[in-house]
Parts: C-alpha cells; sequence; structure tokens
C-alpha cells in the first residue's frame, strides 16, 4: 500500500518521536509513505475560525497535492493527527458539497497548476490501520503481544465528532477503532470515562486552568481504573497528556505518572520494535520507567523465543 | 415490583408488531436522603416508537412516581431532554430500536442531563444552569434609536444566516455534554452563545461590538470553549453551537478587532501569522506570540512558569535548541502567501454555511433519474403504437 502522507506539524515539531515512529512502523507494516513535504498546515480549526475560505483553499491544497501523488499510484492519503483529520474533513465537507464553492477556492490554486477534484480519501492511520491493513492482517504481523498490558484509548475529539462528518456509521465503528487495534495488539483495553473527552490543549494558552484540569481529569480517570498507560492517534492531545503533565499534576494536586504512547508506537512495540528506536525515550513521562516491561510487554517475549 | 426482570412472562400476550425493551432508568430523590440509583423496567412497544414512549408506558404501568419532564412528544418543545445510553438528546425524539442498537449490554440506560443538578430522576433544575446562562447574554434585540416608524427593513439573506441558531429549543442537550464546562461550571456555553449569534448576526441588533466585547473578555466566556463538538453531536435540531461560537470569534477578532485579555485574539493570530509565514505551525512561538510578543511582561510570565517543562523537553531530546530557534520555511511559501492576499482583499467574506446550503445534487443520481423518466416514457409509448411517435417530443 503506498499513501500520500501528511504527517502535521506537531509531529515534526514537538513531538518529533510520532513522526519516526510512523516511519519505523510503515515498512514493517507495508506501507510505503510518499511524504507531503511541500503541504500545510490544516489550521487546526483555528484558522477556520479566522477565515473559512482561507482554511479550505489551504487545505484543498494539500489536497491537491495529494491527488498529484494518487495520480501517480498512491492509493489514498494519510495522516496521522486527530486534529488535522477533523480540520481538513471539515473543510473537505463543504469543498466537497458545492461545485460552486470548489471552483471558487480552486482559483487559488489555479496559477500552479493545482486544483481539488471532488472526493478525496483521507484517512487517519487509525482508520488505515483497520480499514485498509484490516486487523486480521495486523494481528498476522505481531511479534511481541502487549500481553498484560493495560491501554486506555483516547482518541482527540477531532476524529470522533461530529460523527457524520467523520463518516463513523455501522459498517465504520471508527469510534471503537482504538479498542479494536489495542486487542488486536494482544493488550487489554481499559474503560475509562475520558477515552472520548477533550484533553484541554486548544485552550490552554487562553485558560490554561481549565486545560490542565481537563487532562488531569482523564489521566486520572485513567489511573483509577488501573490502566498502565494510555494511547492516542493525536499529537495534540499528546502536548497536553505527556508534554504538560508535570503541571497537570500540580493543577489537580496528584502525582500522575500516566505514560502516553502514540498509535505508531503502540503498533511498533507489539511489532517487535524497541521503545528507544520507537522514541518511547523522549517522552515527559517515560513508558519505560513507569510500565515494567519485563512483566507485562515483554513477558511475551519469552513466549516467542520458545517458540 | 419485578421491574428488574429482564424476561417478561405476560409476552404472550404480544400484539404483532410490539418489542419487548429494558429501560434502564436513574433515579433519584434528593428530599428521601437515599443516593441515587438505577432501576429497570420491561416495556412494550413498537420498535419505531420513542424512548419518551417507553418511560411514559412504564410511568402509567409500574410506577407512578418516575420524574420525566415533557409536553409535545414531536421534538418541538424541548421538555424531556435526557442522557440516552450515555448521550444526549430528546428522549421523544429518539427511537426505541435506534437507543438499543447504540447500547452495550441490551438495555437502554436513561439519565438526566449533565452539568445541572437533579430535581428528581430524570428532571433537572434548568434555571440554576441553562436559563441562567441565556439570561447572561442579554437574549434580546438591542435596536439602535430611535426606532423605525415602521418594520426594519433586512436583507432576506440576513435573517436566513441566523434562522440556524434560532432553531435551539432550548433543550439543554448541548449544555449536558458540554466539557469545558464539566471542568469550569462558570464556563457561559454552548446554548448561550449560539443563542449571541442570533443577536451579533442579526443587521437590527446595534450592540455586536459591546455584545462580543463582553464575551470576550470573560474568562468564562467566548474564548473558553475548547472545541470538542460535543455541542454539535448534542444538538437535536443542527444549530450546531460550535460552529456559531467560531462565527463570534471570527467577527470580534476581525471585524470589530477585540483584543481580549484572554488572549483569544492572539492565539488565533499567532497560529494564522505561523501558517502564513512558514507554512506550518513554529510551536516555539506559540506562547509568546499568544501572550502579546516576546518582550510583553505576560509573555516572560508564562515563559517562566512553562520553564519545568521547556527543560524537560530539551532534556529529553524532544526539542532541541535548533529545532525551537529555528523553524523551517515551506518550499512553496510564495504561493501560500498569495492564498492568504486573495483571501484578505475580498470585500465580502466567503463562508458556505452547509445548514442554509444544501448540498449539490449528485449528478449520478440526477443522470439515473432522467434515465428512469426516459425509459417510462418509452415503454409508454411502445405500449401505445396508435400513437405518431415522431411528434410525441415536438
Amino acid at each position: 500500500m503506498k499513501v500520500a502522507y501528511w504527517p502535521g506539524c506537531v509531529s515534526r515539531g514537538f513531538t518529533p518521536e510520532l513522526h519516526g515512529a510512523m516511519a519505523k512502523v510503515a515498512p514493517a507494516l507495508g506501507i510505503e509513505l510518499i511524504e507531503l513535504n511541500r503541504a500545510n498546515c490544516s489550521g487546526c480549526g483555528v484558522i477556520a475560525e479566522h477565515s473559512q475560505e482561507l482554511a479550505d483553499s489551504l487545505n484543498a491544497r494539500t489536497f491537491a497535492l495529494a491527488q498529484k501523488e494518487i495520480e501517480q499510484g498512491a492509493d489514498l492519503m494519510m495522516n496521522i493527527c486527530s486534529t488535522c483529520q477533523g480540520a481538513q474533513s471539515e473543510c473537505q465537507e463543504r469543498l466537497d458539497a458545492s461545485a460552486a464553492y470548489r471552483a471558487e477556492v480552486n482559483k487559488h490554486l489555479t496559477p500552479e497548476g493545482l486544483e481539488y477534484a471532488k472526493g478525496i480519501v483521507n484517512k487517519n492511520f487509525l482508520w488505515v490501520l483497520v480499514e485498509e491493513l484490516g486487523l486480521e492482517e495486523l494481528g498476522k504481523l505481531v511479534k511481541r503481544p502487549l500481553t498484560d498490558l493495560r491501554v486506555g484509548p483516547f482518541y482527540g475529539c477531532y476524529i470522533v465528532r461530529p460523527t457524520d462528518r467523520i463518516g463513523i456509521d455501522d459498517e465504520h465503528p471508527r469510534d471503537s477503532y482504538l479498542e479494536l487495534v489495542i486487542e488486536t495488539l494482544g493488550g487489554t483495553v481499559v474503560d475509562y470515562a475520558g477515552a472520548q473527552k477533550c484533553c484541554g490543549f486548544p485552550i490552554s494558552l487562553m485558560q490554561p486552568d481549565t486545560s490542565f484540569k481537563m487532562a488531569g481529569r482523564h489521566l486520572g480517570d485513567a489511573k483509577d481504573a488501573e490502566a498502565d498507560c494510555l494511547v492516542t492517534p493525536c499529537p495534540l492531545c499528546h502536548l497536553n497528556l505527556d508534554m504538560q503533565q508535570p503541571v497537570v499534576s500540580k493543577a489537580v494536586g496528584r502525582d500522575l505518572q500516566m505514560p502516553v504512547l502514540h498509535l505508531p508506537q503502540m503498533v511498533g512495540l507489539a511489532l517487535g520494535m524497541s521503545p528507544k528506536e520507537l522514541g518511547l525515550s523522549k517522552h515527559v513521562v517515560k513508558p519505560t520507567s513507569v510500565i515494567d516491561w519485563s512483566t507485562s510487554v515483554v513477558g511475551a517475549v519469552g513466549a516467542l523465543s520458545a517458540a | 415490583m419485578s421491574s428488574t426482570e429482564t424476561t417478561n412472562d405476560g409476552a404472550s400476550t404480544k400484539v404483532e408488531g410490539l418489542q419487548e425493551f429494558t429501560l434502564r432508568l436513574r433515579r433519584y430523590d434528593p428530599e428521601s436522603g437515599k443516593p441515587a440509583y438505577y432501576e429497570e423496567f420491561t416495556i412494550e412497544l413498537e420498535p419505531h416508537r420513542s424512548v419518551l414512549d417507553g418511560i411514559l408506558q412504564a410511568k402509567n404501568d409500574e410506577d407512578g412516581s418516575i420524574g420525566i419532564r415533557c409536553s409535545c412528544r414531536a421534538a418541538i418543545c424541548g421538555s424531556c431532554g435526557t442522557r440516552i445510553n450515555d448521550k444526549p438528546g430528546l428522549a421523544c425524539h429518539t427511537h426505541l430500536d435506534e437507543a438499543l442498537k447504540r447500547s452495550k449490554d441490551g438495555k437502554i440506560t436513561v439519565e438526566p442531563l449533565g452539568n445541572m443538578p437533579v430535581i428528581k430522576d430524570l428532571i433537572v433544575d434548568m434555571d440554576a444552569v441553562h436559563w441562567k446562562k441565556q439570561a447572561r447574554v442579554t437574549p434580546w434585540l438591542l435596536p439602535s434609536e430611535p426606532l423605525p416608524e415602521r418594520e426594519h427593513i433586512v436583507p432576506r439573506e440576513a435573517m436566513v444566516d441566523v434562522t440556524q441558531s434560532m432553531a435551539c429549543i432550548q433543550c439543554g442537550a448541548c449544555v449536558s455534554d458540554c466539557l469545558s464546562m464539566e471542568i469550569d461550571p462558570l464556563f457561559v456555553g454552548p446554548a448561550a452563545l449560539a443563542k449571541t449569534y442570533r443577536f451579533v448576526g442579526d443587521p437590527r441588533d446595534a450592540r455586536h461590538q459591546q455584545r462580543l466585547n463582553d464575551l470576550a473578555q470573560d474568562p468564562h466566556g467566548l474564548y473558553a470553549c475548547t472545541h470538542c463538538f460535543n455541542c454539535i453531536e448534542a444538538c437535536p435540531k443542527g444549530v450546531a453551537p460550535m460552529s456559531q461560537i467560531m462565527r463570534l470569534r471570527r467577527i470580534a477578532s476581525q471585524d470589530h478587532h477585540i483584543v481580549d485579555r484572554n488572549n483569544g485574539e492572539r492565539h488565533e493570530m499567532a497560529i494564522v501569522n505561523s501558517v502564513k509565514k512558514y507554512g506550518t505551525l513554529n510551536e516555539a512561538n506559540m506562547i509568546p506570540d499568544s501572550y502579546g510578543g516576546k518582550l510583553h511582561p505576560a509573555s516572560a510570565r508564562a515563559m517562566l512558569a512553562s520553564l519545568p517543562v521547556i527543560t524537560k523537553a530539551l532534556l529529553r531530546r524532544k526539542v532541541t535548541p535548533k529545532s525551537a530557534l529555528f523553524h523551517p520555511k515551506s518550499p512553496d511559501q510564495a504561493q501560500i502567501k498569495r492564498i492568504y492576499r486573495e483571501v484578505g482583499e475580498r470585500e465580502q467574506r466567503l463562508e458556505h454555511n452547509l445548514y442554509i446550503t444544501q448540498p449539490d445534487e449528485d449528478p449520478a443520481e440526477i443522470a439515473a433519474h432522467e434515465a428512469h423518466v426516459a425509459a417510462a416514457a418509452a415503454r409508454e409509448a411502445a405500449a401505445k403504437p396508435g400513437v405518431d411517435q415522431t411528434g410525441a417530443g415536438a
């Protein structure tokens, strides 16, 4: 499978371990990444808040670049950020709905010979895992099942709401894919209140106290449910849940110590890659120092070597 | 009462088309001094009937003390807002079969709306939260004086634009699941902000600037929405409160140039300008730019507060001094800047609201329909051999 790959800004900024882990994991899954390094920020919803036409034009530009790769043989466009997915889906919804509006937006792209044609398929890595690769195929690739690892899913708002825009229906229960992937990789899903709530990141510079208490509540709920770690397909959630966790702990008056994995990292661990090559040492709350890998994940490695 | 039984022996007398459903209602009477509990009721109705019909059957047949507020039963009055299987909505607007499909254990759980105190069972105190917040935003028209002698003359499109926010039936479903309000109960919330757009979008109102400034400066106002989409998902009438909040922000910053003390406008511009300059977000500049620039005292305070986080990020090699100080520009930055310029030069903002403009009809669907009509006409013509077919289409 070949994908026109939009990594987003944060995965190459403050969560470089995400971009790195994706690059490591993709070949192991048989995914060839054609990086869209000329594409632009999705606007994370804020540019759309500033000007709808600007956000729609910028994302139409990214889509048009991806469609050039699709013409050259890529199967679809892929992103690794819930927020990019949501912001891009919002623009795509407007662009696809009206030929007249699309033509107006496309005028901004014509000087460079770009044009967005209705109907691009743009999927987050999570959706690619379930819908393109398939859970059965993913399961076959597992070398080190996440046995005994208790994982709390954390989706990020942009990838689960609004359900019709995000394409969640009976055939595509995308709001349960993280659970399905955790189970496929051999882990145990932890049921806790925060899985589809907001991490608070969007207001971290406007209302820091509310923002950090949001993150703290979900991390605390996961801890109460005895999660070993969380996993998220959203690097912005990761910033509030992991990078800010020392501040978040203070805001809620609780020592949280909850590691948060990026989705490709969790997949990589199950595929047998080492925590270090997946960039786990770059996390603020180091999963390697909190999870006892010898009894949880690594327990299965013994089984593997015995086999 | 045998209401907790999931099977019903009386089912032998079942009328055709009826189906048995188990409702699990959250019961709570603050005056009883007892804690809340869940009670199950088995009801029998056609699957297309509403959850409200189910609750009323349980109330009629089994326990008259079940507390539920309802009136129109047709998704107009907004009285029966409840949480059904963890999602807020109208009990009268949720079919039993749909609710069952969303259930994890084959039972339909009905709870009172969130973020508001419970009066009894499924009835919440709307006065304490919802109506108080509505009153906070001056929910009536403040026209310019003197009033016109007769009616206000306004462009039709302007009124069409506010119909979306006017569709609100004050059911409280969006307030129930507002994630900002869950943490900050003082947040003015989605319903009241959607109501604000109803007046800020109305050309007859003369206080747009004051309304926006008031809410932009309020720490629990315009910029306390965390963009979680829960209100859009919750609303049974398509009001999309969060979309109205984004429009309020757009008008506040772009049309009225309101610079607020919550960094809302500065944060918006920090992101907009970063993409204009680099094509991507330069996260290292987000704090200083959102707090008034690198030299602003508020920036220095924020950076100082973030110092432990920054230090840790550097120590873990998440961020390197080079990546923090030098942000690469997109190779196509000239294109991106041109798009910014072209959009900025428009006299009137180009917006596309799908609530008002329905999606284009699908050409494939239209073609299929036309083919179907043509085929039917041909069949009809063939069945009447006496008619002169050459003149039929003239």
